[in-house]
């Protein structure tokens, strides 16, 4: 609890609207879209610019409280909850766009825009702003930063750190830097814009973005490809990559998830193939036509059982659905539903698939496998009940070593959903002692009382890295 | 007390359903006009089940931000774990009401509309009948000429000049029985559900109902027994009050022996598809409300499957569709009506941007929360108004006296009318010779 004092300073700052302890609001802003993860913080705190976002951050410096930084709580780990309690600092209300540049192809925006609104507002004036993450509908832009978001067209076009140019952020000490600009070359200092991309507001809070656009393909197709066997559809994803085609989207969903999209929306799936690639191009007509040909013909080579191209808007829709509702199908089953995103170097996809469904199966849990083939982003999804807790504690191994398996296959513990709470304790299996070490002296170095999102990326202790015996 | 009543008709399962993804929240009306967490549906589920987890108390804010909630539905299609939220808010409305101390008079209002008004028809009527004689006396006229009416709050004023002429009779007395036959080859036997309101206050679009049902091939009942459907109870939070009603229908209908069960009006269309769980703890009503349920109809659904737009007459005038959320959202019935309205010969169609937007009437919500259902009207009221439409098309009477309203305060009175789409349908589909009953 909070002396009242601060509060009234706080108060005095945002305005009473705008300051709030009542029970509702500590509620409201105790969870994310992380589950099994809540706790309420002692006050909430909406500011409507930089200044003011100045004067809080002095206020929490002073008085040595946290704050926690929030945008729409779209997250997957757990990276909004204010688990120290203190001040949730909502930047909704910080939602304008400030500005699109033509001569540039640059927009700068405030964090509490919407990923869609950007989207919305460049391809109206024909450019185009990738990264799509699965939220983007309600996601803001200084959560995606924060996080680094990732996407469908994440393998073509790149992720969210691809996309900033420069940045405006707020230190623990009250001070604004900036960082980069509308510059597409900049070598002064080290790289302040990338290091706070992904920095997850643990070193500073973002207020202001820069983002590179680039001109709105003419057109996009998209194809569904079925295979009997996933070593094949891996094979294809491979070939596809080494014949010089580098799709706009290229998705894949395993047997478990196929059987549950096909009981939820009965459209037709053939329940009895091992994988789905749902592969699409986009980019210049005949380019796009030519690169769709090619990939039929080297999934059929492949001994694709069924190749379906779509040729109209709604067979484009039709085709997209079956990804489309993997999350919804899967996530209607049990009461929750645990969506984890291993990543493994593309050419690792099938035995990674493999290794998840020993696990599962050894583990007696339900995991469905689906995600972004193209870019190695699995999304291992557990359906189950978080109020069994002999069974979470099962999911918990499982997935500890499904995060094992990735590593030993190259890959990492989180493609795009971000360490937050519950990889925290898995970061040392990835980055090392000694990635540890320098990681948390860049923390220090920025945030010395650490008041910023503070249990967040860094466990009091890291797990013990499981060892797995594989035949 | 509230927190046990809570926790007695809450479902926790579907509470634990929510995984909180938040994909809801640009679908509601609420959470767009405050971008505050507490008022999306989101937030409202995490408050439902803090206080069933013993996180908080259920104090003011709590029940403050269960009535801020149109209950227009719109986040259950977005919904990808399919958390049925409309069932969850109205528990929570009953457990409010059943805990709440109102205010004597309060409590008298309520008693006399819930149990002693909606419930009853012919009391309905007779309202119908006083309304109409203020209506057509002059009362209505000298009143409003001595500024008595500024006395109510605005938003009732504002309803008091566009409500429509009422009706002391219902269309089983227009009609002079309750069996209409088919025109033409009988098709299917459908019973008509007319509602209480809509056979005081749009008596002409039941008439038109039957007439369209009757001319495309149906023998209509108009199933004697019928009562009120209880959506507005329900929501209110009077859900047993709502069983009873449902029985009463359940019966009625059952004995008709009907093929399908129509309706006009999204809102109650809504509720009668609900009665299979509303009754679902009822052993003894339990399967005949499956048999009611999976029978209901919105006209709409009937008429396409039914008409020949072909031989509609020629309209040279822009329509434009508000969606009833109820109809969208509870009845799942979005293509039939815009597909209806895109037949008509010679009349263009334009689509209202956001018309699948809660309009702000949302049963009696524009009037116990007349500045965001304001807030919500003036929005609407600005895409109206861009579509040039000749015709606003609804397809429920709360949504078409709030769009009456929209445009009495748009200054769009003479340029635009707001019209029931089965009068819109009933205009320009020719009247072969009049209705008579078969008794």
């Amino acid at each position: 609890m909070l002396p009242a004092s601060i509060r009234e300073e706080l108060r005095a700052i945002v305005g009473a609207k705008n300051c709030l302890d009542k029970q509702e609001a500590l509620v409201a802003y105790s969870y994310d879209a992380t589950p099994m993860q809540q706790a309420l913080p002692d006050v909430v705190v909406m500011p409507k610019s930089t200044t003011e976002i100045q004067q809080v951050m002095r206020v929490a410096a002073r008085h040595h409280i946290p704050i926690v930084t929030r945008g729409a709580g779209s997250n997957l780990c757990g990276g909004t909850i204010p688990v120290g309690g203190g001040i949730v600092l909502v930047l909704s209300q910080m939602n304008q766009i400030v500005e699109i540049d033509e001569q540039n192809l640059t927009i700068t925006v405030q964090p509490g825009v919407r990923t869609v609104d950007i989207h919305q507002a460049v391809e109206a004036i024909g450019l185009f702003y990738p990264p799509d993450p699965g939220s983007m509908v309600i996601s803001t832009i200084g959560g995606n930063i924060a996080l680094n978001s990732g996407g469908l067209r994440g393998l073509k076009y790149g992720t969210t750190k691809d996309y900033v140019l420069g940045l405006e952020a707020v230190l623990p000490n009250g001070e604004v830097i900036r960082t980069g600009g509308k510059l597409m070359k900049d070598v002064a200092g080290y790289d302040l814009t990338k290091l706070l991309v992904g920095s997850e507001g643990t070193l500073a809070i973002i207020t202001e973005a820069i983002l590179k656009l680039i001109p709105k393909p003419q057109t996009q197709r998209v194809m569904l490809a079925m295979f009997a066997d996933m070593a094949q559809a891996a094979r294809s994803v491979s070939d596809i990559i080494a014949n010089r085609i580098i799709p706009g989207t290229l998705e894949f969903l395993d047997q478990g998830t196929i059987r549950v999209v096909e009981d939820f929306k009965q459209i037709g799936l053939p329940t009895d193939v091992a994988a789905i690639l749902l592969i699409g191009q986009d980019g210049e007509p005949q380019t796009v036509d030519r690169d769709m040909e090619q990939i039929a013909a080297i999934c059929k080579k492949n001994a694709a059982v069924q190749i379906k191209v779509a040729t109209t808007v709604e067979e484009a829709d039709e085709v997209m659905t079956a990804r489309r509702s993997a999350l919804a199908a899967l996530s209607r089953m049990r009461p929750t539903t645990i969506l984890e995103d291993a990543t493994v170097p593309r050419a690792a996809i099938a035995p990674m698939v493999a290794a998840i469904q020993e696990i599962t199966e050894r583990y007696g849990l339900q995991i469905c496998t689906f995600g972004h083939a193209g870019d190695g982003n699995l999304h291992p999804t557990c359906m189950t009940d978080a109020r069994n807790t002999e069974e979470i504690e099962r999911v918990e191994h499982a997935f500890e070593e499904i995060f094992a398996a990735a590593i030993d296959l190259g890959g990492t513990i989180t493609g795009e959903h971000g360490v937050g709470i519950v990889k925290a304790p898995y970061l040392e299996w990835k980055v090392g002692a000694a990635g540890m070490e320098i990681m948390k002296g860049i923390k220090h170095a920025f945030d010395p009382h650490n008041l910023l999102n503070p249990d967040k990326m860094f466990a009091k202790q890291s797990r013990n890295r499981v060892v797995v015996q594989r035949a | 007390m509230l927190k046990e009543a809570l926790e007695k008709k809450l479902d926790y399962d579907e509470l634990s359903n929510c995984m909180r993804c938040g994909f809801c929240q640009p679908a509601c009306p609420t959470f767009r006009e405050t971008g505050y967490e507490a008022a999306s549906p989101r937030g409202r589920i995490a408050l439902m089940k803090a206080v069933a987890d013993g996180v908080m108390e259920p104090d003011k804010d709590f029940v403050d931000q269960m009535n801020l909630c149109l209950g227009c539905r719109a986040c259950e299609p977005v919904c990808p774990a399919g958390v049925p939220y409309g069932q969850l808010i109205e528990q929570t409305r009953e457990a409010i009401e059943e805990a709440q101390e109102h205010p004597w008079w309060v409590k008298a209002v309520r008693r006399l509309a819930f149990f002693h008004l909606f419930p009853h028809q012919k009391r309905m009527y007779q309202l119908g009948g006083l309304l109409r004689f203020y209506q057509r006396s002059g009362v209505q006229k000298a009143v409003r000429k001595l500024g008595v009416l500024s006395i109510l709050p605005k938003q009732m004023r504002e309803m008091e000049a566009i409500i429509p002429e009422a009706s002391s009779k219902g269309i089983v007395d227009y009609f002079g029985g309750t069996v209409i036959p088919a025109v033409g080859e009988r098709k299917y036997r459908v019973g008509m559900f007319h509602g209480c309101i809509m056979d005081v206050l749009f008596n002409e679009t039941n008439r038109n109902t039957v007439r369209l049902l009757s001319e495309a091939g149906c023998e209509v009942i108009i199933a004697p027994d019928q009562v009120c459907c209880g959506a507005l109870h329900a929501h209110s939070g009077e859900r047993e009050q709502a069983r009873h009603l449902a029985r009463k229908n359940v019966a009625a209908f059952h004995k008709a022996d009907v093929d399908f069960i129509v309706s006009n009006a999204g809102g109650c269309g809504a509720m009668l598809l609900e009665y299979d769980h509303l009754l679902a703890k009822d052993a003894l009503w339990q399967e005949k409300a499956q048999w009611f349920a999976s029978r209901v109809k919105d006209i709409s659904e009937v008429l396409t499957r039914l008409v020949e737009p072909k031989e509609w007459q020629s309209l040279s005038q822009r329509i434009t569709y508000q969606s009833s959320c109820h109809l969208r959202n509870g009845m799942k019935v979005t293509k039939e009506p815009v597909s209806l309205l895109q037949a008509i010969p010679g009349a263009t169609y334009v689509q209202l941007r956001e018309g699948d937007r809660c309009c702000g009437s949302a049963g009696i919500y524009n009037l116990v929360q007349p500045e965001m259902a304001g807030s919500l009207l003036d929005e609407k009221m600005g895409h109206v108004a861009a579509t040039q439409a000749d015709i606003l098309v609804t397809s429920n009477p709360g949504c078409l006296l709030q769009m009456k309203a929209g445009i009495h305060q748009a200054g769009l009175e003479g340029k635009m009318e707001a019209v029931h789409i089965v009068d819109l349908l009933a205009r320009v589909q020719q009247e072969e010779k009049p209705l008579s009953p078969l008794e």
